[in-house]
């Protein structure tokens, strides 16, 4: 059976329920809210206002259900990667493969959801962040099945180490615009966003692709991505009639994550892990590992932890994984973390890649970069914990747009 | 180290510059300079210049790394401020440097919540009152957020001052005036700084609209770029401001290094002059709010 394995909370910071974020203003403890200009302050009520309303209504969440069934192509299986697990030599790892929906990525759950949401809003134009593309891409997509034009922002240095996924969202109608400001990344691609929604603020819906930004975003982005946990629970249940002893997952924004976890949060007999890019270390300088080295603050909409000077400055991430190179996270993580009920741990550049190629040959799934951080960490655990643990592992993207990236680290010329 | 703050309970800079303008029955000319652009010392000189120049109040911007309100002019000026070394503490510095030269002018600080937070609110209240600024405007705090800023800047004797959209319907307007001070920043466009321009119409639909909620004075700003406009504006309103139409004349005056030239600071104190002669030969329309 599980034994609790999370540390005990002091009994002052303990929720009634670790599910009851974010309050009615969006605050998740002290973090959170709505920190926007004011032009934009009447739109982002306007979505709250308008995703309650869908919230409340069946119709909105069995239409949802036929896209996600028939389009996406959940549920996404569970798999016990068994020559994983013996190669490991330790706890039994299984996959929650989120990695085989439409379009390759966790991402797509989240897209439709928020474009069902527009079309009950009347926007007729969607407009988007990126980093690695993954988002981009999925936003994309369900443009194109809804007939929506869209415009995706993307860091020029982006553009340039993602250009098979700047195809893709070109040949599926997106204009990519590539972002020069700042550093050139996801959060300048981010703040690109957001000037254009300020200007554009009658027909534009702005499709954020992680759990932050301001309120509803991170909680509504948590909600579409909850999926993942829901049904991971039920197969975990019907698989082997237990709970996980721990579930990990890789943390950028935090989406898969908070999916993954938000259906366990309040079995506390679960652990969770999530698993930040540590770079080329946590020491360097060079990481993006923004819970385990940052500070909370304040940038895109919400209150979270940053990767900040001792000024307020945002500082750059680095990470091999785009997606993962985000100096902030979702503020529910921060939450988490501040509470104790999630453990934030982080992984080298390295040590994903061996983590990448560990998965390919034993379990024949080239994973993204981004869950093979989570699965490193899995690496390192599994072997610590007996035979009869079970740790579940969000694979929520495959590795395909990856493979350039891989070769160039490994030495290899294509 | 010598406060600048004013006696609490007194008049507020802002308030007593605002009420001579009106005195000679004209609208305010507010300035822009963003702190360190390109450098410090050609950042002290133009806040130094601008006063005589014609600028009634003047808004510093404090650099910050992610301006996600501001259009391309306003983002790499703050990037040369970051570059040349600007933090909070330094403008705070600048501040004090100018209250030596000028007790009367008014100053507000034109930034992001970040780097206040980072500095602590308690601690920054005290610190930028005691340096001699009078307003705030922090783009990404609205009121929803700002009560741990307030508590502290309202016993300091900093206003607050808000910004009201063209999307801030009249059901928000109140939540946005309550507990504004000094004037209403009427951002008068939906977009970014330095994009483009509201018409005379629908300023004039605007401004009185705002009036009717507020007794405060009401700026315009966010696409005034000339003396024609400074004056459309002031003819409604209490205010125009201008920053980015300057901060072009100083970043097209920079030479290949990124230095200002000898001449680059006259440069836009010229434009304040021609700004300021727009303001003052504006006949208003509309008495101005007491
Ligand atoms: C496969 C995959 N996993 C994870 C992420 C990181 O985002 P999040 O932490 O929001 O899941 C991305 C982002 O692009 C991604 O493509």
């Amino acid at each position: 059976m599980n034994k609790p394995l999370s540390p005990a909370l002091p009994n002052s910071l303990k929720p009634n329920s670790f599910k009851s974020g974010p309050d009615e203003r969006g605050h998740f403890g002290t973090f959170g809210g709505r920190y926007v200009a004011e032009t934009l302050m009447p739109l982002i009520l306007e979505v709250e206002k308008a995703y309650e309303a869908c919230k409340a209504d069946p119709s909105f969440q069995a239409e949802l259900d036929r896209y996600l069934a028939d389009y996406v192509g959940r549920p996404s299986p569970l798999w016990f990667a068994e020559r994983l697990t013996k190669a490991l030599g330790g706890a039994q790892v299984w996959f929650k493969r989120d990695e085989l929906n439409h379009t390759g990525a966790h991402k797509i759950n989240n897209c439709m959801g928020q474009i069902l949401l527009a079309r009950r809003m009347g926007k007729t134009r969607i407009i988007a962040e990126t980093g690695a593309g993954q988002h981009g891409v999925a936003t994309a997509t369900v443009c194109a099945l809804f007939g929506l034009p869209c415009t995706i922002y993307m860091g020029a240095t982006d553009v340039a180490r993602q250009s098979p996924n700047v195809f893709r969202m070109k040949l599926l109608g997106a204009e990519v615009k590539p972002v020069t400001s700042g550093a050139a990344t996801l959060k300048d691609a981010m703040n690109e966003a957001l000037r254009d929604w300020v200007a554009n603020v009658t027909d534009t819906y702005y499709l954020i692709g992680t759990v932050a930004g301001p309120h509803p975003y991170p909680a509504m982005v948590r909600d579409f991505q909850s999926v993942i946990g829901i049904e991971a629970k039920q197969q975990m249940l019907r698989a082997t009639g237990r709970l996980p002893d721990i579930a990990v997952a890789a943390i950028g924004g935090g989406s898969n994550a908070m999916g993954l976890f938000y259906p366990f949060l309040d079995d506390t007999g679960v652990r969770l892990v999530g698993v930040e890019a540590a770079g080329h270390g946590l020491d360097s300088g060079q990481h993006a590992a923004s819970l385990s080295k940052g500070r909370p603050g304040v940038l895109h909409g919400n209150r979270t932890y940053l990767l900040q000077d001792e000024f307020g400055q945002i500082l750059e991430a680095h990470s091999i994984s785009a997606g993962l190179d985000y100096p902030g996270v979702g503020p529910e993580h921060s939450w988490l973390h501040e509470l104790g009920r999630v453990e934030y741990v982080a992984v080298t550049d390295g040590e994903a890649l061996e983590a990448f190629q560990l998965c390919t040959r034993t379990e024949g799934i080239i994973p993204a970069l981004e869950p093979a951080h989570a699965l490193a960490h899995v690496a390192k655990i599994a072997t610590t914990l007996p035979d009869d643990a079970i740790i579940l592992m969000n694979l929520c993207g495959r590795g395909d747009k990856d493979i350039f990236t891989v070769a160039e680290a490994l030495g290899v010329k294509l | 180290m010598t406060s600048n703050r004013l006696p609490a309970g007194g008049p507020n800079r802002i308030a007593t510059r605002f009420a001579a303008v009106a005195a000679e029955g004209r609208g305010a000319l507010i300035t822009f300079v963003e702190a360190y652009d390109p450098d410090r010392a050609t950042s002290e000189a133009l806040l130094a210049g601008m006063p005589a120049a014609g600028a009634d109040l003047i808004e510093i911007g404090v650099p910050f790394t992610d301006p996600m309100a501001d259009g391309p002019t306003i983002q790499r000026a703050a990037q040369r401020g970051l570059k040349a070394g600007a933090t909070l503490p330094a403008t705070l510095d600048m501040v004090r440097g100018f209250r030596s030269l000028d007790a009367a002018t008014p100053i507000v600080l034109m930034g992001y919540y970040n780097p206040v937070l980072s500095y602590g609110p308690e601690r920054f209240a005290a610190d930028a009152a005691d340096a001699g600024v009078d307003g705030l405007i922090i783009v990404d705090l609205p009121p929803e957020e700002a009560d741990e800023l307030t508590v502290h800047t309202g016993p300091a004797g900093l206003e607050l001052i808000r910004l009201v959209a063209p999307t801030t319907d009249d059901k928000r307007l109140p939540v946005v005036l309550a507990g504004s001070g000094g004037f209403v920043y009427y951002v008068s466009i939906t977009g970014i700084t330095g994009t483009r321009s509201a018409s005379e119409a629908q300023l004039a639909d605007a401004i009185p609209r705002i009036r009717r909620a507020t007794t405060l004075p009401v700026a315009v700003g966010f696409g005034v770029r000339t003396p024609e406009q400074a004056a459309a504006a002031v003819r409604l309103a209490d205010a125009a401001v201008v920053a980015s139409a300057l901060i072009d004349t100083l970043s097209g005056d920079l030479d290949e290094a990124g230095r200002a030239k000898p001449g680059t600071v006259e440069k836009v104190l010229d434009q304040v002059r021609a700004l300021a002669a727009g303001v003052r030969g504006a006949r208003r329309n509309n008495q101005a709010a007491e």
